[in-house]
């Protein structure tokens, strides 16, 4: 499952179809004064004298430049402006689904609200979303100053600490879409990506239905899984981490009650398998220096144990 | 009129090397080693301590008190760990105020560090295990600030989120004094 390239000018909503569509006219106008403009210069340059007109006839020349060129970025802002307000059709749409977005230094919180407290989906850097149907995010900061980009699907919105501002978006394809965030928010602020998995609705149910479910328990682990576990709430883990259905309940850090099910760690950072999971765990500072999950120094045996618990998170 | 142009000129550059030479960077380490990584859980052998703190973390310890980006991550830990939830702001609910004078178990950096990781009667629990012991140190010297005891040149200027009270490097220094009731030293 490769995330696509990330290419605005390859729009998979009808935002960013309409930031391209305007960004193709004015593509198109520049494209045609740049040739007109250099085509008389090279006229200028390689026939001198080509053009010699009397003074009348030259101040009329400029005032047919000067009003053309008024025209030309007349209909540039006409373009420009109708693009703008064409940006959110969806508002006011029904059957939408509601996202909350959290930027956290460095990573995504995403909560789906349910009807009951227990249905809540908590999960991070990995928003699903069903194919065709508008999704209200709603935006909000924890700390600093983030922005939620996903080109493929809309232009920037920025989440503010203390200032909720909430965007449309809507996956008309099925597809992986790469975001990020787009407003400098410190050291690993380039290392702040998510995924947009834009599926069919029904396979958008079962994903939801598997992620209301909290972790497995106790008596469904291995005997390796449960020492694990124990490591986990024994240890510093359980300070920042939550998983749905035991002790470990802090929001400091990602939710990790079906962490294995996701597709990377550390906010887009490496893919999700055992090796990095261990890498992540054992000294997350060589992979994002400056993050806030600190090293476990553990025993390999330890380390074994744990990760093979988180691996058991689905 | 040129020779005082240039004797300004190499004047200022003579001032600016210097005082680019003097501006001591502080050191800011993202990766900690694995010895400070530790969250104190090795086995207690017994609960009566000689000094105290472990010497492999007694550097890191000094070090922390003076520097501001250890000062910093202290306050957003004493949020992110929930210090807070006892302690307030500083201002004391369940657990005693600590940007007061008063100290029940002493003011000094190792004394602050065993309160944390060893707990305290009467409700503090301890955190042996729960935190790494470079944390506990980050922690140590935010604790410190809050009544002055850190210097207003590494301490904290302001708050993250919403402004609660004046940042930490604005209190004087309150010297310590044994709050009543304080076991004798």
């Amino acid at each position: 499952m490769m995330p696509a390239s990330g290419y605005a000018l390859a729009p998979a909503g009808p935002q960013a179809a309409r930031l391209a569509h305007v960004f193709w006219v004015f593509f198109a106008v520049a494209l045609v004064v740049y040739l007109v403009v250099v085509a008389l210069l090279l006229l200028g340059v390689l026939r001198p004298g080509a053009a010699a007109v009397d003074e009348p006839a030259r101040l009329r020349l400029v005032a047919v430049g000067g009003v053309l060129t008024a025209f030309t970025l007349i209909g540039l802002l006409v373009v420009s402006v109708r693009g703008g307000h064409e940006l959110n059709p969806m508002r006011g749409a029904k059957d939408v689904l509601t996202v909350q977005v959290i930027g956290r230094q460095w990573w995504w919180e995403l909560h789906y609200p349910g009807t009951a407290p227990d249905q809540e989906v908590v999960t991070a850097n990995e928003l699903h979303v069903p194919v065709g149907r508008p999704v209200l995010l709603q935006l909000v900061s924890r700390d600093v100053i983030h922005s939620f980009w996903v080109p493929e699907l809309h232009g920037k919105r920025d989440l503010i600490p203390g200032h909720d501002s909430t965007t449309y978006i809507q996956a008309d394809r099925p597809g992986v879409f790469r975001g990020q965030c787009a407003e400098f928010c410190g050291t690993q602020h380039a290392q702040m990506g998510f995924l947009v998995i834009a599926e069919p609705e029904d396979s958008f149910q079962r994903w939801l239905a598997v992620q209301r479910r909290p972790a497995p328990p106790q008596q469904e682990l291995g005997a390796q899984a449960r020492r694990g576990q124990q490591l986990f709430q024994r240890g510093t883990c359980v300070m920042c981490h939550r998983v749905a259905g035991t002790q470990a309940g802090a929001t400091m850090g990602p939710d990790l009650t079906h962490v294995a099910s996701r597709t990377t760690l550390a906010a887009g950072s490496l893919p999700n398998v055992r090796e990095h999971l261990r890498r992540w765990v054992a000294d997350a500072q060589s992979v994002k220096p400056g993050s806030h999950m600190p090293p476990t120094p553990l025993s390999a045996t330890d380390q074994d144990d744990l990760v093979t618990y988180l691996e058991a998170l689905r | 009129m040129r020779r005082p142009c240039l004797a300004l000129l190499a004047g200022a550059t003579v001032a600016m090397t210097t005082g680019t030479m003097a501006c001591k960077h502080e050191t800011h380490d993202v990766r900690p080693s694995s010895e400070v990584s530790q969250a104190g859980s090795g086995v207690v052998l017994s609960t009566l301590f000689a000094g105290g703190v472990p010497s492999a973390i007694a550097g890191t310890l000094q070090t922390s008190q003076e520097n501001a980006f250890a000062m910093n991550e202290g306050k957003r830990l004493f949020d992110a760990y929930n210090c807070s939830g006892c302690h307030a702001h500083g201002g004391g609910a369940i657990g005693p105020a600590l940007m007061d004078a008063k100290w029940i178990y002493g003011s000094a950096p190792e004394n602050v560090y065993d309160t944390i990781v060893e707990g305290r009667p009467n409700g503090m629990p301890s955190f042996r295990g729960k935190i790494p012991d470079f944390q506990v140190a980050q922690l140590v010297a935010y604790v410190r600030s809050m009544s002055g005891l850190a210097g207003g040149f590494w301490a904290p200027g302001r708050n993250d989120s919403m402004q609660v009270k004046p940042g930490e490097n604005t209190v004087s220094t309150q010297a310590p004094v044994r709050a009543p009731g304080a076991p004798p030293p």
